[in-house]
């Protein structure tokens, strides 16, 4: 009999290249995503050592971190974006590497049009020189960021040195009350094991209400995985997800699918099989969350209040929440339904996708943002936009007052245009509250898709769970 | 790579915890497509008021540490983004070596890629270094790779562990993508006898 195994285990030991004591493994990269913030300085130093791309037929690209959101027909105003999107189409052509550029139909956010494009699929490797690749794991596959050194390493050998991680098991029993979604499940969990909490392991997300999930759920959720620190997210595929991946241009088609899912079938862990560590949540005890500080695990309930600094474990938690509330312009105490708001960011690798415009524009429909907020919905990609526009979302949202963007990064880290001025408030779709992440002085609070549409009309939080519907 | 054997130097305190690569480098300085000349933009929000002026209240502006090389900082520092532009920043700014309780994962691995050291040690050592960096005008600190201690005028501080591999790549300025291209037949191999079918990725029309 073999040895049970865990999902992660399966994906790494057929992706061992090499493995010798006293040297971290050699792993194989099935898919390499590139973008145009973290990629020209590897480029670069392909050129300075005479090295090529092993493998661009496993290597895609896009434009997102930089792109304006507005105005697409015009060229990049901005010389110093212009100059690194321009780097990134010239490097592309030079080393055969294929992009979606601003002019395609297919660009957006690298998280999104992977999945989108049928490139991301169960059982993979899968990397980026970007933090939310995590987001990947989503169908099965072992996806994580790295860094520009590490993405010019995949270039060149289309490996990565690799020590091998931990493992956790989160598991959210039964299921999620109305009103709770995906994003509260993923800040419940950072909120409890902290920032930190995930450092050196992949977390495969099991139970009941992770099952429910849609796919895309599933990517918000193992999106904000290196918010709690872990070097990956995954959740187990099943028939959603083949399902998901069935008929997209790059998925594998009639027989060939058919013998994917067979092998496909075989990833999910293996009864028996351990994990390092458990975590486990009540699905029903979850509520929605929204963040109050400068780091996501700076979470509440929304019933909940900003807390108060002496309440902290120890004296580097108490300083760091001082400084948080002195940054977020917060008293301890506040209700968070009391906190006024004066911009709504929907969008994002973490929310930006057809489902989340779906939920907002039903919190919406038929009602006006608040004269005090300034919202915009950036779709996370141009056939998000596409589908949106065909099912009329466009119109809800711009009747409500909301302004309607083309696909990018846009202001879930304001690389382009889209910033938040020095003390504005924001309730935002995105995955981190850092200071001067979405503009330098700006706050912003990260909240659900439907939690944000809701503050967007009421111009303060408010718990989704007693909205009621326009009639 | 610069290699990484002994360094001496200034120990500048940032008593802060969760320090994340957004304060270190700010995503507008991300639009460089050089990896040097981050270190003027390292830790800007905090280093330079609205009107460009340094900040005289941020920890790292004070005279005392502006020739530091070693940074002494709270639990998980350089969470975030993977933006490997802030162990550049920090590099640029003069710091090869950073002592914290505890590290961000991609931050750590971008340290080793770029000749630069990160060093766990316990919290209650690193609380101890903060309290000598701040009351200390000038205190030094030498890290020493290949015994892998930290030591001060006064004698050794404390141990500290480190993956073997990646010190004798530091120790010897190893360029990692070298070391893997020796496996090359390893990788072709690898390629060769695996029997799946990875969706390639030609731009669609």
């Amino acid at each position: 009999m073999t040895t049970p195994k865990t999902l992660f285990e399966k994906i790494w030991e057929t992706h061992l290249v090499r493995e010798a004591s006293g040297e971290p493994a050699l792993l194989y990269i099935d898919l390499h995503l590139v973008h145009e913030v973290t990629s020209p300085q590897a480029f670069e130093g392909l050129r300075l050592t005479g090295r090529k791309v092993r493998r661009p037929d496993l290597t895609v690209a896009t434009m997102d971190h930089n792109v304006p959101t507005w105005a697409r027909n015009l060229p990049v105003t901005d010389e110093i974006s212009k100059q690194q999107l321009d780097a990134l189409a010239s490097n592309c052509k030079e080393f055969g590497v294929p992009l979606y550029d601003l002019d395609s139909d297919k660009q957006g956010i690298v998280h999104v049009i992977g999945p989108e494009l049928g490139l991301t699929q169960p059982g993979m490797t899968i990397v980026c020189g970007d933090s939310h690749t995590s987001t990947h794991g989503a169908f099965g596959a072992l996806a994580f960021g790295i860094g520009t050194s590490e993405v010019e390493h995949v270039l060149a050998t289309q490996t990565l040195q690799q020590a091998r991680p931990k493992t956790m098991e989160v598991r959210i029993d039964g299921h999620l009350p109305a009103g709770v979604t995906a994003k509260d499940i993923i800040l419940g969990v950072i909120g409890r094991i902290g920032t930190a909490g995930g450092t050196g392991y992949v977390i495969e997300y099991t139970g009941q209400a992770i099952r429910d999930l849609s796919m895309e759920g599933r990517m918000t959720v193992c999106n904000m995985s290196i918010e709690a620190g872990a070097r990956a997210g995954m959740i187990a595929p099943d028939q959603k997800t083949f399902d998901y991946v069935a008929g997209r241009p790059h998925a594998p088609s009639g027989k060939d699918f058919e013998r994917a899912v067979a092998e496909w079938r075989h990833l999910p862990t293996d009864d028996g099989a351990t994990y390092d560590r458990l975590e486990v949540f009540n699905g029903p005890d979850l509520t929605p969350f929204v963040t109050w500080g400068t780091n996501p695990g700076m979470v509440v309930p929304i019933s909940g209040r900003v807390p108060d600094p002496s309440s902290a474990h120890d004296e580097g938690e108490r300083r760091a929440t001082e400084r948080a509330l002195e940054y977020m312009g917060l008293t301890p105490g506040t209700l968070i339904e009391d906190i006024p708001i004066d911009r709504v960011f929907l969008g994002s690798c973490t929310n930006g996708r057809i489902e989340d415009l779906r939920d907002a524009a039903a919190v919406i429909k038929g009602r006006k943002v608040n004269p005090r907020v300034y919202a915009m919905v950036v779709p996370g990609s141009m056939p998000v936009k596409v589908q949106a526009e065909a099912e009329g979302l466009h119109e809800i949202f711009i009747a409500a007052g909301f302004d309607w963007r083309t696909a990018g990064c846009s202001m879930c880290l304001g690389m382009n245009p889209d910033i938040l001025k020095p003390g504005e408030r924001c309730a935002s779709t995105s995955n981190r509250n850092f200071e001067g992440r979405q503009g330098k002085g700006g706050r912003t609070h990260l909240v659900s898709p439907q939690m944000a549409a809701a503050a967007a009309i009421a111009g303060h939080f408010v718990d989704i769970r007693t909205w009621e519907p326009t009639a | 790579m610069q290699p990484f054997t002994t360094l001496s130097g200034v120990a500048a305190p940032l008593d802060r915890v969760n320090v994340d690569t957004d304060q270190i480098i700010p995503k507008q300085f991300l639009k460089r497509i050089e990896r040097t000349g981050f270190g003027p933009f390292c830790f800007f929000d905090w280093r330079y008021k609205d009107d460009g002026s340094l900040n005289p209240d941020f920890e790292l502006n004070q005279p005392e540490y502006q020739a530091a090389s070693i940074l002494v900082a709270g639990r998980n520092f350089g969470c975030g983004s993977s933006r490997e532009h802030a162990p550049w920043a920090l590099e640029d700014m003069g710091i090869r070596a950073v002592l914290a309780p505890s590290f961000a994962d991609i931050f750590f691995n971008n340290c080793f890629k770029n000749g630069m050291l990160p060093v766990v040690l316990p919290e209650s050592v690193i609380e101890e270094l903060l309290a000598r960096a701040k009351e200390r005008p000038g205190y030094a600190l030498t890290i020493d790779l290949e015994n892998q201690v930290v030591s001060d005028q006064e004698g050794v501080i404390a141990a500290f562990d480190v993956d073997p591999f990646r010190k004798e790549c530091l120790i010897r300025g190893l360029d990692d993508i070298g070391l893997t291209m020796q496996h090359e037949p390893e990788i072709t191999r690898f390629e060769t006898s695996r029997n799946v079918n990875l969706p390639t990725t030609p731009v669609l029309a």
